[in-house]
């Protein structure tokens, strides 16, 4: 009842039946083409220069980034994370394959458990979908291999981001998820720049605020 | 019950916010915070004016085409296993959230920022039904302990400073040690995060609100800096969307341009820390998630709003920047606007929205500087648009009477430009007169309600159309003169040049 008062409103307002064929062409044609809009020069760079941009950017956001060479290297990286932030040696991961191939027993102290939060962990670790360097964004889906409570519940969160995975803009990220999902979105796409943050007291910025405290991403490989 | 409007009573509280010291000491935070940032941060985006025209292009295509983007927008969040429910009124929507909490048998209810859960008083409505709403963004949480509306639409407790806030926690956590220091923001924040997080983790339904809903996806698309919507959303069984009819945008893309310019005008960043996308319910795979996900869509008054002068305000995307560059903004804040929506966008949206016999006084309260004009990332003509407010108040007979004598008298004599220049002749001579060598005077005849508060600048003795005439006529003669020695000059190298040949 409701849908029809309103569309008919609209209608009314635009003068239009709905049923007019060239206005749902442009509409459907839009929706098909996604044409992009202006897309800002700052992202397109060489890849090296890219994930170094991508850096800076996180870093203003008051993320914090470190590079290693390969999988192999992300558990010591993970531990030295924890232990700066007087942590104890215990992470939560989703179901991941690359975070699964990791060889975490080579950091014997380390716990790593599966699955998603419940509150009680205090850092967790996930694996991004893209990196943008345009803002120092990254994106993460969800799912039983990311679970999206793990971005938000743990007090730290880490972020295992392949260096060639880093793209200039925010569009790249679309082409490559329609690439791999097709036209269906995943229950949750996460763009997640810094640490959780608040200014709402007397405009004073503080971390923290609900979310995660601190945001580490490890950058994996060559760009 | 719906949200207490006391728009009608402008005068009266822009007065009183005048004269509250606590309320001054906050305003005068608003613009050293928000505007050197957002200049700052345009400054270093090359491409930050073109992003400005291209929002704007979107979201007028995108309201030419509305019924057909929300249809389509419709098929997706079904197909995505969601609901959408469509609510004409304020009353409808609160009704479908109702029915939604009380299917799930809803004790409590997390809230993430929503300004449609404002304009259709959503909390008070819940509570009487005997559901507890929690607001979760740290502001809001602020304002709802503290039975207030939000005086900022991004920064809802911009008006209070720490010790009030202080006072407030202290009033209400009374499970917390009495002897805590609370003297700084962070330890502010430390106790709601803690107190806040017990209620994520309990609650039993999800309500934000959406700054974009992608009608290529079905999805809703909330920008947070905080994680509270993120997790308002994902623990609870249910996850409610509110969100008016304009928010819809075509595609992903559309949405990306849109989100360059969002953050950048509202706060100064070059993005927020959260942009969260949503498809549906939770999937058969997914270990974590709402398992329902409902969108209502709210039109209250927006379809008409469709067909006249006002349809440019539906471009807004509700980043505030009006409100931080207004300065009627910043001298009385956002609680004297009387409604859910402040500064210069509310000024057009709110006698849209609730009359402008109610809220006439609004479109009146702006010095007509262009600041909001000049910063609007959709370029919404703001002032052009109170402007219209004015007229249409004048026309329906709205305006006091001392309004309607005073533009009157003004008109019978600017109808009449020999009359009209005598009598100002006259009239700036006399108040040079009167004002004698002071240059202003404190109190002048029929204008008490400008004299009281500030003085009224004495005019040059000369009227701006006996200056401008005089200054054309000097001009006039000075070209006159340039041009005959110019004349003069060339005649005499002629002559020179001739001499010099022979």
């Amino acid at each position: 009842m409701s849908r029809d008062l309103v569309l008919g409103s609209i209608r009314r307002s635009l003068g239009v039946s709905g049923g007019e064929a060239p206005r749902r062409t442009v509409t459907g044609e839009r929706l098909a083409r996604h044409p992009r809009g202006v897309v800002p020069e700052r992202g397109a760079q060489p890849p090296r220069k890219r994930v170094n941009l991508f850096r800076a950017m996180l870093a203003e956001a008051s993320g914090s980034t470190e590079e290693v060479t390969s999988l192999d290297d992300v558990p010591a990286a993970v531990a030295a994370y924890l232990r700066s932030k007087n942590l104890p040696m215990s992470v939560r991961r989703g179901g991941d394959p690359l975070l699964a191939s990791v060889p975490w027993e080579r950091e014997g102290t380390l716990e790593v458990t599966v699955g998603r939060s419940d509150g009680d962990q205090l850092a967790s670790v996930s694996h991004a979908f893209r990196g943008v360097a345009e803002t120092g964004t990254l994106v993460l889906t969800s799912g039983s291999d990311n679970p999206t409570t793990l971005n938000f519940l743990p007090e730290h969160h880490i972020v295992v981001l392949e260096a060639r995975d880093i793209v200039g803009d925010y569009e790249s990220v679309w082409d490559a998820l329609r690439k791999k999902v097709g036209v269906k979105m995943p229950r949750t796409v996460n763009w997640i720049t810094g640490a959780s943050r608040s200014a709402d007291i007397e405009q004073v910025l503080l971390n923290g605020a609900h979310g995660p405290k601190g945001l580490h991403v490890i950058v994996v490989g060559k760009p | 019950m719906s949200v207490p409007i006391t728009s009608p009573q402008f005068k009266g509280n822009a007065r009183a916010a005048l004269k509250d010291v606590q309320l001054q000491r906050a305003l005068g935070k608003v613009e050293s915070g928000f505007i050197g940032k957002r200049a700052q941060v345009a400054a270093r985006l090359p491409e930050f004016e073109q992003l400005r025209d291209l929002a704007r292009d979107i979201k007028d295509h995108t309201l030419a085409h509305l019924d057909l983007y929300l249809e389509a927008y419709e098929a997706r969040v079904k197909e995505s296993g969601g609901q959408v429910h469509w609510a004409a009124t304020a009353d409808d929507a609160r009704r479908i959230v109702l029915d939604i909490c009380r299917r799930l048998d809803a004790k409590t209810v997390t809230k993430g920022k929503s300004m449609i859960a404002e304009e259709i008083g959503l909390n008070a409505h819940l509570s009487e039904a005997g559901i507890v709403p929690i607001e979760t963004d740290l502001g809001e949480y602020i304002i709802q302990l503290r039975d207030e509306a939000p005086s900022h639409i991004i920064a809802p407790a911009i008006h209070l400073n720490k010790e009030q806030i202080e006072a407030d926690f202290r009033r209400v956590h009374t499970d917390l040690p009495p002897e805590r220091n609370l003297d700084e923001p962070a330890s502010l924040m430390a106790e709601a995060r803690a107190v806040l997080r017990e209620k994520f983790l309990a609650a039993d339904v999800g309500i934000t609100g959406a700054n974009f809903l992608i009608a290529e996806t079905g999805t809703s698309v909330i920008v947070t800096n905080e994680g509270n919507g993120d997790l308002t959303q994902t623990l609870p069984k249910a996850h409610i969307v509110l969100a008016s009819i304009e928010k819809v945008v075509p595609t992903l893309e559309d949405v990306s341009t849109i989100l360059r310019v969002l953050a950048r005008s509202a706060t100064g960043q070059e993005i927020s820390v959260y942009t969260t996308f949503s498809t549906g319910p939770r999937r058969a795979d997914d270990p974590d998630g709402p398992g329902e996900y409902h969108v209502v869509l709210l039109d209250n008054g927006r379809s008409s709003m469709l067909s006249g002068k006002f349809r440019e305000m539906l471009r807004c995307i509700r980043c505030g920047a009006c409100m931080n560059h207004c300065p009627v903004y910043g001298a009385v804040g956002g609680h004297a606007y009387g409604w859910v929506y402040p500064g210069p966008m509310g000024a057009v949206l709110t006698p849209s929205l609730i009359g402008v016999d109610k809220a006439g006084h609004l479109p009146n309260a702006s010095t007509f500087c262009g600041r909001c004009e000049e910063v609007c990332p959709v370029r919404i003509p703001l002032p052009k648009l109170m402007r219209h407010w004015r007229e249409r108040e004048f026309e329906r007979h709205l305006s006091p009477a001392t309004v309607r004598t005073g533009l009157g008298v003004w008109a019978f004599f600017a109808r009449r430009p020999r009359l009209y220049r005598w009598a100002t002749q006259r009239a700036m001579r006399f108040l040079a007169f009167f004002g004698g060598n002071r240059g202003r005077m404190h109190w002048l005849p029929f204008a008490g309600g400008w004299t009281r508060h500030r003085d009224f600048p004495i005019p040059e003795r000369e009227t701006f159309q006996v200056q401008w005439a005089r200054q054309k006529k000097a001009e006039a003669k000075a070209v006159a003169e340039a041009e005959a020695d110019a004349r003069r000059a060339a005649e005499t190298a002629t002559k020179e040049n001739a001499e010099a040949a022979q």
